[in-house]
């Protein structure tokens, strides 16, 4: 089993005469910690996209584990293991934090589709919701409503309906976006303290939380792939620095 | 000439004739809901102000024709207005049931107030005498008053189409339907456009109302009874589009009189039958914006 | 297991836990409706038929408040379900089968596949196109039921129903006493399995459809077949609805299929507080009895004033008198 984790083959997606994605052959090894880097526009929402079935590729492949999928639902590619968070927090904000993540067990196990019995009688997925919850620091705030807390907070629910799902393969979008820089740093945190297992691909602008946590960097620049490589060389590529890293001195 | 000739050209005259009615009365409703997302289920009910006061003008004051279809016009864009400033104002962006819910009430209030000033009984429009009768025209003959709806009906969407493609105001709105956000970043007053576009629109409607009298009769229900008519034909058309109101409009105005004529024991069953098909087809209606 | 220190501990996670697993359990003012309507039996007497009335239609609100409240999907022609069960019961009943109750289950299995058919196409849009195509499904079915007068009876409406007594037994009478206890029974069964519904993974999982329907398909939720699985429930229960009225009063019209019948369902809907199973309970014995006194001083006005009062709601009162009432609530609460 050597199968990557997930892998795009050709992946092109057009609009017109734009192109959001060209030729994107990208690999995602088990285990990776792997950033998607690239300036604004470059298409990296639009790849989350196309991989995560929100948009339906003009040509390509898309493989999980080895598997085609590139037909799927949505839904049928959370359900392999293929998961992703939003780059603005999509929760549903007028539910308790418990209930979002609850909700996301739920799916994942298949017991959404029970309209007989009452949700509090499938109390071991409260137990797990809950249990998920303590280590983001989310516990005492189990039982307020979204809406309530602050953002930085919100970011942490993101994070934890993803891994309430199980995830193989995490998709992270900008997951320190619109965070104070206070509340940043339980964010890197979390994401350095993902399980092992998890092939992580996360999309970000703070090169701070790129450089300390990723072990690969592909750089992404008119929806295409510029370069790939780990961070030293990243750093170092003169094309990257001109595209990039050199604008954002300025 | 053969009967079957004789029976396509009056479907498509009256089809025509209707359907400028129903594009006239729609073509505001589409743009407001393109412009604004707002579904403003109480449109029909400027269009019943437009017939009553063409009518009532004409019959209780003896106005002349032309006077009391202005004198309508006038009497609903200002209606309309205040209205849009008092109520439709509070809920632009706002939730969509609250927007079903304010208009639904808005229909009701209208059907009560018809019913109270005007009486159960539906009322009918009494053409000027140059309007009566028939015209010849190239061998046959056609009703004169339907003649010059047609006519009205084909110099208004020239004039409108103009005007939207050639003026200042118009290249803002066909700007704000396409992209509100850009639109406002440009510099554009969107919500002084819009309460325009609203009167206008309005304006529009009442003159469909006045002028369609015959073929949508005034009384109280009208805003209830006409409301699917005038939904299918901007669902149909696409939302925020002017020139796909029209196309439904001909095709909802043709099959009707057609289904009416040929096969009357169906009724409109029909009509509803083609939308869903379209729409089935074409979610966006024909003309569409897609996603 | 964390330590006792840190904010997740034992004891905590148990009430938290417990909190929110019981949500589901009845509460003492659950019972109020039907404490009440008993004692109206007896209070009331001379207003049974109007009572019957009253609990059909709470049914029918009841079906929609799954719909807007709970799944999202604001429909214009939910009338559409409550008519093809009344057609349903109303033409059995008028063909010689006058056995009441299995009436019941034929009329909501109609409205069902109704519900399930038309959901099936109208579903996979929303917003306006929403509105518009339910408004279409409800004007196709009341054309149906105008044209097809051999059957329904066409504009006249459906005439020489005839219904057997229930169980053999209980005589529908001209004072509605019968009628009043049947509708009020159906009405409770209806009402366990909406509660039971709503408090269901399902159920939750609608109200996640409702607010972020994004995120439901990012968490892997096949979110139009639930919408089709509510709605087709919601078609029965309305179906339902529908049935009762017509074996109640023993009349059809075309009126049970019209854009007009929808609407004030909505309006009696919203008046009571959409999304919390109870705004029904309220919103249509208001309605209805307001309806009933307004209508013998003067019919016309009714509407009028209906419509007047709604766009108040709209602007100055929202959420109902449940809504209302919850945020005067939160204010004495936090004084």
């Amino acid at each position: 089993m050597t199968a990557l984790a997930l892998e795009t083959k050709s992946l092109c997606k057009t609009f017109g005469a734009l192109a959001v994605a060209s030729d994107i052959n990208f690999k995602l090894e088990r285990g990776a910690r792997h950033a998607l880097i690239g300036p604004n526009g470059a298409g990296k929402t639009s790849f989350v996209n196309l991989v995560t079935g929100v948009l339906a590729p003009t040509s390509g492949q898309i493989l999980l584990g080895g598997e085609d999928i590139t037909s799927l639902t949505r839904a049928q590619r959370v359900k392999r293991g293929l998961v992703r968070t939003f780059q603005i927090s999509a929760l549903f904000k007028k539910l308790t934090v418990l209930e979002n993540v609850t909700l996301a067990i739920a799916e994942r196990e298949g017991v959404a589709n029970d309209l007989l019995r009452p949700a509090g009688h499938h109390r071991a997925l409260i137990e797990e919701a809950y249990d998920l919850l303590v280590p983001l620091g989310l516990a005492t705030e189990a039982l307020r409503p979204v809406t309530e807390l602050a953002y930085g907070r919100q970011r942490m629910i993101e994070i934890a309906m993803a891994l309430a799902l199980k995830p193989k393969v995490l998709l992270l979008d900008e997951p320190a976006a619109g965070v104070p820089p206070i509340e940043t740093g339980a964010i890197i945190d979390t994401i350095e303290k993902l399980p092992a297992d998890i092939a992580v691909l996360f999309i970000e602008h703070d090169m701070e939380l790129v450089f300390r946590v990723a072990q690969r960097i592909t750089v992404l620049v008119q929806g295409a792939v510029l370069v790939e490589g780990p961070p030293a060389q990243i750093a170092d590529d003169p094309k990257v620095r001109e595209v990039y890293l050199g604008e954002s001195k300025h | 000439m053969s009967e079957t000739l004789s029976i396509t050209i009056s479907i498509l005259f009256h089809g025509l004739a209707m359907a400028m009615v129903l594009y006239l009365i729609s073509v505001g409703l589409s743009v407001t809901m393109g412009l604004m997302g707002f579904v403003n289920l109480a449109h029909g009910a400027f269009a019943m102000a437009g017939g009553y006061a063409l009518v009532l003008l004409m019959k209780q004051q003896n106005w002349p024709f032309g006077l009391a279809l202005i004198a309508a016009i006038v009497i609903c864009v200002v209606l309309s207005l205040i209205l849009e400033r008092l109520l439709y104002r509070r809920l632009y962006g706002g939730d969509e049931l609250d927007q079903v819910l304010m208009t639904m009430g808005l229909i009701f209030a209208s059907v009560g107030a018809a019913t109270w000033l005007f009486g159960p009984v539906s009322q009918s429009l009494e053409p000027p005498a140059v309007l009566r009768g028939q015209i010849n025209f190239m061998g046959r003959d056609f009703p004169t008053y339907r003649s010059f709806l047609i006519l009205c009906g084909a110099l208004l969407v020239t004039a409108l189409w103009l005007g939207l493609e050639r003026t200042r105001f118009g290249a803002q709105i066909r700007a704000s339907v396409d992209n509100l956000r850009m639109a406002q970043t440009l510099g554009i007053n969107t919500s002084r456009l819009f309460t325009i576009a609203f009167g206008l629109g309005s304006g529009l409607a009442a003159l469909g109302g006045g002028l369609g009298a015959d073929f949508l009769n005034v009384g109280p229900n009208y805003a209830l009874e006409y409301l699917v008519y005038f939904l299918i034909v901007v669902a149909v058309g696409g939302l925020g589009s002017i020139r796909g109101p029209f196309v439904a409009a001909l095709i909802v105005g043709v099959s009707d009189t057609a289904f009416k004529y040929l096969a009357p024991q169906y009724g409109a069953f029909f009509i509803y039958a083609i939308t869903m098909a379209i729409l089935l087809w074409r979610p966006r209606g024909l003309f569409g914006q897609s996603a | 297991m964390t330590d006792s220190v840190s904010p997740g501990s034992p004891v905590d996670r148990k009430a938290v836990i417990d909190a929110f697993a019981r949500r589901h359990r009845f509460k003492w003012y659950e019972a109020l409706p039907w404490v009440l309507a008993a004692g109206c039996y007896f209070i009331f007497d001379g207003y049974h038929a109007l009572g019957a009335q009253i609990f059909a239609t709470i049914l029918f609100a009841l079906s929609l408040d799954l719909l807007i409240g709970f799944a999202g999907i604001v429909t214009l022609g939910h009338a559409a379900f409550f008519g093809v069960g009344a057609y349903a019961a109303g033409i059995m009943a008028a063909n010689g089968w006058q056995e009441p109750l299995s009436q019941l289950v034929v009329a909501a299995a109609a409205a069902s596949v109704v519900g399930f058919a038309s959901g099936m196409i109208v579903l996979r849009t929303a917003g306006l196109t929403l509105l518009m195509q339910t408004l279409v499904v409800a004007a196709l079915l009341q054309e149906l039921a105008n044209k097809w007068s051999s059957v329904t009876g066409g504009s006249d409406g459906l005439l020489g129903m005839k219904i057997d007594p229930i169980f053999g037994v209980f005589r529908f009478d001209l004072f509605g006493h019968t009628a009043y206890v049947y509708c009020l029974l159906v009405l409770f069964i209806g009402w366990l399995i909406a509660r039971n519904i709503v408090y269901s993974p399902f159920g939750r999982s609608l109200t996640g459809i409702r607010e972020n329907t994004n995120r439901m398909h990012a968490i892997g939720a096949p979110v139009d077949q639930r919408k089709i699985v509510i709605y087709t429930i919601s078609a029965a229960l309305a179906g339902l609805s529908g049935a009762l009225i017509a074996q109640t009063t023993a009349l059809v019209g075309l009126n049970t299929l019209a854009l007009s019948k929808s609407g004030e369902l909505i309006i009696m809907l919203v008046i009571g507080g959409v999304g919390q199973l109870y705004g029904a309970f309220i919103g249509v014995p208001l309605y209805m009895i307001a309806q009933d006194r307004f209508s013998q001083i003067d019919p016309i006005f009714w509407y009028f004033w209906i419509g007047l009062f709604m766009i108040f709601v709209v602007v100055f009162a929202r959420g109902g008198v449940l809504g209302v009432c919850g945020r005067f609530l939160d204010r004495w609460r936090s004084r």
